[in-house]
C-alpha cells in the first residue's frame, strides 16, 4: 500500500520543532483576562461566608465569582458521550468544598499579579467538615462526600447512592465460580494496590474564551473532547450549545487528563459575565493536585487451576477510590474486570465484584488504560504466582489459557474475538528477550542478579455501541482535499493517520490533503480522542467518506466524458464501468478519461457543477481487542532493593498497523508510561488530605537515563471491522510493564510486590522479611 | 524597569517587573517557542542559551540578563529545522510541547561534546523531560542528527 | 509567589553588602533555581553577577570556588576533577539536567544548607572552608550550623591537604533528590572523615565512625568485611536518620552501611 502502514511523517511535525506558535496559550490575545481560582485549603468544608468586596477594589480586576454567581444546575464534567455514564455531581462553583484545591472563587483580573493579589484579599469563613480520606472505608461512612438531594445519574443499572458514598456498586457472573474453584488444585490469591498516577502530559490544562461578532462565546481549549465541552459547558453555563463554538489547537499532550473538561468553565463564565476575553493557565501544582488521575484501586483475585495449569475459574474484586466527583468512574471501574478476566477466556467461570466510592481526594478520571491498566496488574501478577506456584513457565501457563480468535468472550460483553496474533506476540517476545536462556535469574555478581518477567494485555478499540464518528472530505476548485474530522490530534498523530486513510482511498498524494482543525462549528461530531477509538472508529468514518467521494468523483467524471448519456441528476452512472485512479476518471471498456483537476473545477465553477462532499460516519457493535506482549529484564541489587530496567521488549497486535512511526512512538511512550507507574510515580497525601507530590522535583516520571532501553516489535492481524484491518494501539501499551516487573522482581529476589510503584525500599524491606522467615 | 536584552541577535528594549523571569519576558517578547512546563526547575521545557549555554528561563531573572545575550528557537530556525527533520523522521516530537527546549539542548550538545556516547548523551540531556515518546524516537534522531550532521 | 521590589547590580562585595545592609528585606541573589517556589518578599534583589566571583582557581595550598560559579563549571572544571579523586565534580554532575546545572551557583546552594545537597556532603568531609565578606572564613561544619545571617558568602576554600576521597548516593530515581547520600575521606596521616547527608536533617560528619576507621585501617590484620560492618553498626548509632516521602529512617539505616562500605573499599583502593 501506498500509505497504510508506512513511517509517513507528521503533517505538522517540521513546525511544531521550529517551535511555530501553535498551542493554547501561543494564540491567546494579548488582552485576555487571567482567571485564577482560589481553592480549598481544607479537605472537606462548607462555605459559612465569603467576602469578594476587597478583592474586587484591586486594580485591574474585572470580576471575582463565587458559588452565589454560577447556575445552580448539576452536571458532570466527564467528556462522554450523552447521556453519560458519570452522575451529575458539580456545580462550576459550590457552596461545598470537597478536597484540598476545589474551587471556592474565580478571580478575573487584567494580569496576573493583580489577580493573585485579589485572591488574597478574599475572605472566606469555613465551616470545617471532618474529612473522608481513606477509601477502604468509604462506603456508609458517616461523612458523605455528596450530601444533597439534586444528584443525578442517567443509570440506575450502576447502582449509585451518594449517600452512602457510592459512585457504582455491582456483580457480574458467569458459570458457577464456587463450584470451579471448589474443584481447582491450586488457588492462587492476591490483594493489589494501583496509585492514583498523574498522566503528567507536558502542556497543563489550558483555555481562553472570548466573545465573537454574533455574541457566541468562543472557547480555545486545550482538550480532547471539543464536542463534549460544548454540551457540558452549555448545561453548566445555561445557554444554548449554538451559542458555543469549541477550537481545538495543537494540543501538548492528553494522556486521558484532557477527557475531562477542566479549563473550560472558568473562563467561559468570566467572558459570559465581562463580555472580555479570558485565559486560564493551570500551574503544574494544579495539573497535579486540581485536575484527575488514574483511579486509585485495590483489586483482590483468585485464580484457581489443575494441576496441568487449567485456569478453571477467575475471581476478581475491585474498590476503587473515585475521589471527590464522579468523573468516569462507573466506567473505569468495569474494564478493571472486562478487560483482564478475558484474556483467560478458557476459564470455565469467572466473578467479577466492583465498588467506587467517593473521598475528598482529588477525584480521578480519564488516564491511558482506563482501569484495564489496574485490573491486569492484578490478575496478570497472579497468573504469574499461579503459574509459580506450579513450577510452570509463565509462557506456558498463558499459552494454555489465554483467549483465542473466533472465541466468543463471555467477560467482554459477548464480542467475538475477530483477530489475534497473540501468539506470535508473546513468541516473538520470547526470542527477542532472550528468555529460554533468562527465566527465571542469573548472578551476575555476589551482590546482582537478573532476571526476566512477562506480561500480556488487551484494550479495546472504541466503545461498542456508544462511540460514533463523522468525517468529511470535500474535493476543491483546484483538485485537492480538505479532509475534515473531529477527532483530536493530542500529538498522538492522528490528523496525519486519517489523511493516510484517505488518500489510500483516494488513491491521492498526502500532500493533496489539506485537514482542518477542531472546530465545533465546522468540523462533523465526534466524541474526540479517547477509549483508543480514533484509529479505529474514526478511522473507519473517514475511510466512508472516501469511498462516498471517490464515488461522486466518478459519477461527476462519467458526466463530463458522456454528458448527453447522464442528462439529468437521476441518471445513474455505473460506477463499476469507470474507475478512478487518484488522477483521473477513467472508462473501463474505452480508456477514455478525464483528470481530477479537470473534474475538480467543473464542479466547482459551471452552471451544471456540483459540490463534492464525501461523507461517512461509522459506530460499531464491537470493540476489537488490540493484544500485547511485554518482556522484561532488570538487574537488580541485593544489598538495596534498587533495580534498572536493561531491557523492556513490547510485541503488539494492533491489526494493520496505519503509520509505523506513529505506533513505534505510542508503544515506546506507553510503555515508558507503564515503567513509571511500576518503578516511580508514588502519589502521597499528608495526614490531613493534602497531595504532597505536587510537582516534578515530588513526583518522579521516568527520564531518559532512568529508561534507556525499549524495543518494541508488531505482529499483524486483520481486524475484518477496522480500516484497512486497523485495531487501536493509545492505551494497550501502558498495560505490560507493572506485572512483567513486578514478576521480574519476584525471580530476582523472592519478593512479590503487590503495591506499585515497586520502590527499592519496598523490594529491600521484602528480602529482609523473607530472610528473617527463612531463619526462623 | 528598563533593560536591554540581545535575543536572537537582536537588542531588544524590554520594560519589566524587577521580579520578571526571562521566560515570561521572552514569550512577551514574541518567543512563543519558549514553554513552561513545571515551575521546580525539572523539565527543561524553557531552555534558552544565555551567552550560548542552555539555561532554564524559567529560573533566570530578566535583569540578570541585561546587556546579555539570549537564544531561543527562533533565533536557529536553520539548525531547528536540520535536527527537527530527524526527530520528524522518527515521529518523535509527538506532541511537540517538549520539543524547542530540548531541541535547543540538543543543539547546544553537538557544539559542546564531540563524538558523545549514548550514556553521555543522555546525561547531557537529562533534564529534559518527555512523557510522549518514552525518549526512544528521541534519542534514535539525536543519534542520526550526530552522525550524519557532525 | 514571591515579589522584588527593586533589582540592584553592584559591581563590587563592598557595593553589595552596603545595599545588602541598607534596609531590611534586602536579599542577595544566587542561581535563582528555586526563587519562584518560595513567597518571599525581597525589597532589593542583589546579585552578584558583575562582582567576579565565577572562577575556580587552585594554589599551592587551596583550591577556590567563588559564590557565583555555576554547578555545571564545578562538574566540568578540571581543577575539580584533579584533586580528591574528583569528588567534588561528580557529586553535582547527577542534579537534574545541564541547563539547570548552568543555572544553580555554588553561593546559593552553600547558602541554602539544603539537607538533600549534593554538593555539601564530600565538601564536609574536607577541610573546606566558606568564606564571608564580613565575617571572613569559618570552617564549612560550623557554618552549616550557623543562623543565616545577612552576610555574602565570596568562595568556597578547599584545602588540597592530599585526601583521598569518595562520594557515594543513591536515589530512587536518577533526576531525583538523593534518599541518602555519604562520603568519606582518608588524610595522608590515615585518618577518616566519614559524612552523611539526604538523610532527612542536614548533612554531619560522623566522627565516632571516622576514629574507628582510622584505628582499625592504620593496623592491616583487621578483616574488611567484619570492619565494614561495626563501621556501619557505629554509624547507625551515631548519626540520626529520619522518615521522609522519598524513604523511612528504617531504609536509610540499612543503605547508608552498604554506601559506607563502597566508600570505604573505593578510598582504600586508591
Amino acid at each position: 500500500m501506498r500509505y497504510v502502514s508506512q513511517p509517513v511523517k507528521k503533517l505538522d511535525g517540521m513546525p511544531i520543532v521550529k517551535g511555530k506558535p501553535l498551542y493554547t496559550n501561543d494564540l491567546a490575545p494579548n488582552d485576555c483576562l487571567i482567571v485564577l481560582a482560589l481553592r480549598s485549603p481544607y479537605a472537606y468544608a462548607r462555605i459559612k461566608s465569603i467576602d469578594t468586596s476587597k478583592a474586587m477594589l484591586v486594580k485591574g480586576v474585572a470580576c471575582v465569582l463565587t458559588y452565589k454567581d454560577v447556575p445552580h444546575v448539576r452536571f458532570t464534567n466527564a467528556g462522554q458521550t450523552y447521556p453519560e455514564c458519570s452522575a451529575y455531581d458539580r456545580l462550576i462553583l459550590d457552596e461545598y468544598v470537597r478536597y484540598i484545591g476545589d474551587e471556592v472563587a474565580l478571580v478575573a483580573a487584567s494580569n496576573e499579579k493583580a489577580a493573585l493579589q485579589a485572591l488574597k484579599m478574599i475572605k472566606v469563613e469555613y465551616e470545617v467538615l471532618e474529612p473522608l480520606l481513606d477509601y477502604k472505608k468509604a462506603a456508609d461512612n458517616p461523612v458523605i462526600v455528596h450530601n444533597y438531594d439534586d444528584y443525578f445519574t442517567h443509570y440506575p443499572s450502576f447502582n449509585s447512592d451518594n449517600k452512602r458514598n457510592i459512585v457504582v456498586d455491582g456483580v457480574e457472573e458467569h458459570g458457577d465460580v464456587d463450584k470451579e474453584m471448589a474443584e481447582s488444585d491450586v488457588i492462587a490469591e492476591g490483594e493489589y494496590e494501583i496509585q492514583a498516577q498523574e498522566q503528567c502530559m507536558m502542556e497543563t490544562f489550558r483555555t481562553y474564551t472570548y466573545l465573537d461578532h454574533m455574541n457566541r462565546l468562543v472557547v480555545v481549549s486545550s482538550t480532547q473532547v471539543p464536542f463534549h465541552v460544548r454540551r457540558s459547558l452549555a448545561r453548566a453555563l445555561q445557554i444554548p450549545q449554538s451559542r458555543i463554538r469549541v477550537v481545538k489547537p495543537r494540543i501538548g499532550g492528553g494522556f486521558g487528563a484532557k477527557q475531562t473538561i477542566v479549563s473550560e468553565y472558568y473562563p467561559a463564565i468570566v467572558t459570559l459575565k465581562t463580555g472580555k476575553a479570558a485565559k486560564m493557565l493551570y500551574t503544574r501544582k494544579e495539573a497535579f493536585t486540581c485536575s484527575n488521575s488514574r483511579h486509585q484501586m485495590t483489586i483482590k483475585v483468585r485464580v484457581g487451576a489443575d494441576k496441568e495449569g487449567h485456569i478453571k475459574a477467575i475471581e476478581l474484586d475491585t474498590l476503587s477510590n473515585q475521589g471527590a466527583y464522579g468523573e468516569h468512574g462507573t466506567t473505569t471501574i468495569g474494564l478493571s474486570g472486562h478487560k483482564s478476566i478475558p484474556l483467560y477466556n478458557q476459564a470455565n467461570a469467572h466473578r467479577f465484584k466492583y465498588r467506587g466510592v467517593y473521598t475528598n481526594t482529588m477525584p480521578a478520571a480519564a488516564f491511558r488504560g482506563y482501569g484495564a491498566t489496574q485490573g491486569q496488574f492484578a490478575l496478570e501478577s497472579t497468573v504469574n504466582k499461579l503459574a509459580n506456584m506450579l513450577n510452570m513457565d509463565p509462557i506456558e501457563i498463558r499459552e494454555k489459557n489465554m483467549l483465542q480468535m473466533g472465541e466468543i468472550m463471555p467477560a467482554y460483553y459477548n464480542e467475538p474475538l475477530n483477530s489475534s496474533a497473540l501468539d506470535r506476540c508473546i513468541q516473538r517476545g520470547r526470542e527477542m528477550i532472550g528468555w529460554d536462556e533468562k527465566y527465571p535469574c542469573r548472578e551476575i555478581s555476589p551482590t546482582k542478579v537478573r532476571a526476566v518477567g512477562m506480561a500480556i494485555s488487551m484494550q479495546g478499540s472504541g466503545i461498542s455501541n456508544v462511540d460514533t464518528a463523522g468525517a468529511e472530505i470535500k474535493l476543491n476548485d483546484d483538485g485537492y482535499y480538505t479532509l475534515k474530522i473531529g477527532a483530536t490530534d493530542m500529538g498522538t498523530g492522528c490528523d496525519t493517520s486519517m489523511t493516510q486513510i484517505a488518500a489510500e482511498t483516494l488513491l491521492a498524494d498526502m500532500d493533496q490533503f489539506i485537514v482542518a482543525g477542531v472546530d465545533t462549528d465546522i468540523s462533523p461530531f465526534d466524541p474526540g480522542s479517547y477509549a483508543s477509538s480514533t484509529t479505529y472508529v474514526t478511522g473507519m468514518a473517514v475511510y466512508n467518506a472516501a469511498c462516498d467521494l471517490k464515488n461522486k468523483i466518478i459519477t461527476a467524471g462519467a458526466k463530463m466524458l458522456y454528458p448527453d448519456r447522464y442528462l439529468d441528476d437521476s441518471d445513474k452512472v455505473n460506477t463499476k464501468k469507470f474507475y478512478f485512479d487518484g488522477t483521473r476518471v477513467m472508462e473501463v471498456a474505452t480508456g477514455r478519461f478525464i483528470s481530477i483537476h479537470d473534474i475538480a473545477v467543473h464542479c466547482a465553477g459551471s452552471s451544471d457543477g456540483n459540490y463534492l462532499n464525501g461523507s461517512g460516519f461509522y459506530s460499531s457493535p464491537v470493540s476489537p481487542p488490540p493484544l500485547m506482549a511485554g518482556f522484561v529484564e532488570i538487574e537488580l541489587d541485593k544489598e538495596t532493593g534498587q533495580f534498572d530496567i536493561i531491557d523492556y521488549v513490547g510485541v503488539v497486535d494492533c491489526g494493520t498497523i496505519i503509520n509505523s512511526n506513529i505506533t513505534r512512538g505510542q508503544t515506546e511512550g506507553g510503555i515508558c508510561q507503564g515503567i513509571g507507574l511500576a518503578m516511580y510515580e508514588d502519589v502521597q497525601y499528608d495526614k490531613k488530605g493534602r497531595m504532597m507530590t505536587d510537582s516534578f522535583m515530588q513526583y518522579k516520571i521516568p527520564n531518559r537515563v532512568d529508561v534507556k532501553k525499549i524495543r518494541v516489535e508488531f505482529e499483524s492481524s486483520y481486524e475484518p471491522t477496522g480500516p484497512y484491518g486497523a485495531k487501536s494501539i493509545g492505551e494497550i501499551v501502558v498495560n505490560t510493564p507493572a506485572p512483567a516487573i513486578a514478576d521480574a522482581v519476584y525471580n530476582a529476589c523472592g519478593v512479590r510486590c503487590t503495591s506499585l510503584p515497586i520502590t527499592p525500599e519496598k523490594v529491600m524491606m521484602g528480602m529482609l522479611k523473607n530472610k528473617m522467615e527463612q531463619e526462623k | 524597569m528598563l533593560i536591554h536584552i540581545y535575543i536572537n541577535g537582536q537588542k531588544t528594549k524590554i520594560h519589566c517587573q524587577p521580579d520578571a523571569m526571562l521566560l515570561d519576558v521572552l514569550r512577551d517578547a514574541g518567543c512563543k517557542s519558549v514553554k513552561c512546563g513545571c515551575d521546580t526547575t525539572n523539565c527543561g521545557l524553557c531552555t534558552v542559551w544565555l551567552d550560548g549555554k542552555p539555561v532554564l528561563s524559567c529560573s533566570v531573572p530578566a535583569a540578570r540578563v541585561n546587556e546579555r545575550h539570549v537564544t531561543t528557537l527562533e533565533g536557529v530556525q536553520d539548525e531547528a529545522e536540520k535536527f527537527g527533520s530527524y526527530l520528524v523522521a522518527e515521529g518523535a516530537e509527538q506532541c511537540g510541547f517538549c520539543s524547542p527546549g530540548l531541541i535547543m539542548n540538543v543543539i547546544a550538545m553537538k557544539k559542546e561534546l564531540d563524538h558523545p556516547t549514548d550514556d553521555e548523551i543522555r546525561h547531557y540531556l537529562e533534564g529534559n523531560l518527555c512523557r510522549c515518546t518514552g525518549y526512544m524516537g528521541q534519542m534514535r534522531a539525536i543519534r542520526n542528527y550526530m552522525e550524519v550532521e557532525a | 509567589m514571591f515579589t522584588i521590589r527593586e533589582y540592584a547590580m553592584p559591581e563590587s562585595l563592598e557595593e553589595a553588602y552596603t545595599i545588602l545592609k541598607s534596609r531590611k528585606g534586602n536579599q542577595i541573589l544566587g542561581g535563582c533555581a528555586w526563587l519562584r517556589l518560595g513567597k518571599k518578599r525581597i525589597n532589593i534583589a542583589v546579585d552578584l553577577s558583575k562582582c567576579g566571583l565565577d572562577y575556580i582557581r587552585e594554589d599551592e595550598e587551596r583550591i577556590e570556588i567563588g559564590a557565583m560559579t555555576s554547578y555545571r563549571s564545578v562538574e566540568t572544571s578540571d581543577i575539580l576533577h584533579g584533586y580528591f579523586n574528583g569528588v567534588i565534580a561528580d557529586s553535582v554532575s547527577s542534579i537534574i539536567g545541564t541547563q539547570f546545572r548552568n543555572t544553580v551557583t555554588v553561593g546559593g546552594s552553600v547558602y541554602g544548607r539544603f539537607g538533600f545537597s549534593d554538593f555539601l556532603t564530600p565538601l564536609l568531609a574536607l577541610d573546606t572552608t566558606v568564606v564571608l565578606y564580613k565575617k571572613g572564613s569559618v570552617p564549612l561544619e560550623d557554618f552549616m550550623n550557623m543562623p543565616y545571617e545577612k552576610d555574602i558568602i565570596e568562595k568556597v576554600v578547599i584545602a588540597k591537604d592530599g585526601r583521598k576521597a569518595s562520594y557515594q548516593m543513591f536515589r530512587n530515581s536518577r533526576a531525583d533528590f538523593p534518599v541518602l547520600n555519604l562520603a568519606v575521606s582518608k588524610a595522608a596521616d590515615g585518618s577518616f572523615r566519614v559524612t552523611v547527608g539526604a538523610r532527612g536533617p542536614k548533612a554531619v560528619r560522623a566522627e565516632k565512625t571516622a576514629a574507628y576507621l582510622t584505628e582499625q585501617l592504620a593496623s592491616e590484620n583487621g578483616n574488611m568485611d567484619d570492619m565494614i560492618k561495626e563501621a556501619g553498626r557505629l554509624l547507625v548509632n551515631e548519626v540520626k536518620f529520619t522518615d521522609n516521602m522519598r524513604a523511612s529512617a528504617e531504609y536509610r539505616k540499612i543503605l547508608s552501611g552498604v554506601l559506607l562500605g563502597k566508600a570505604v573499599r573505593e578510598v582504600e583502593a586508591c
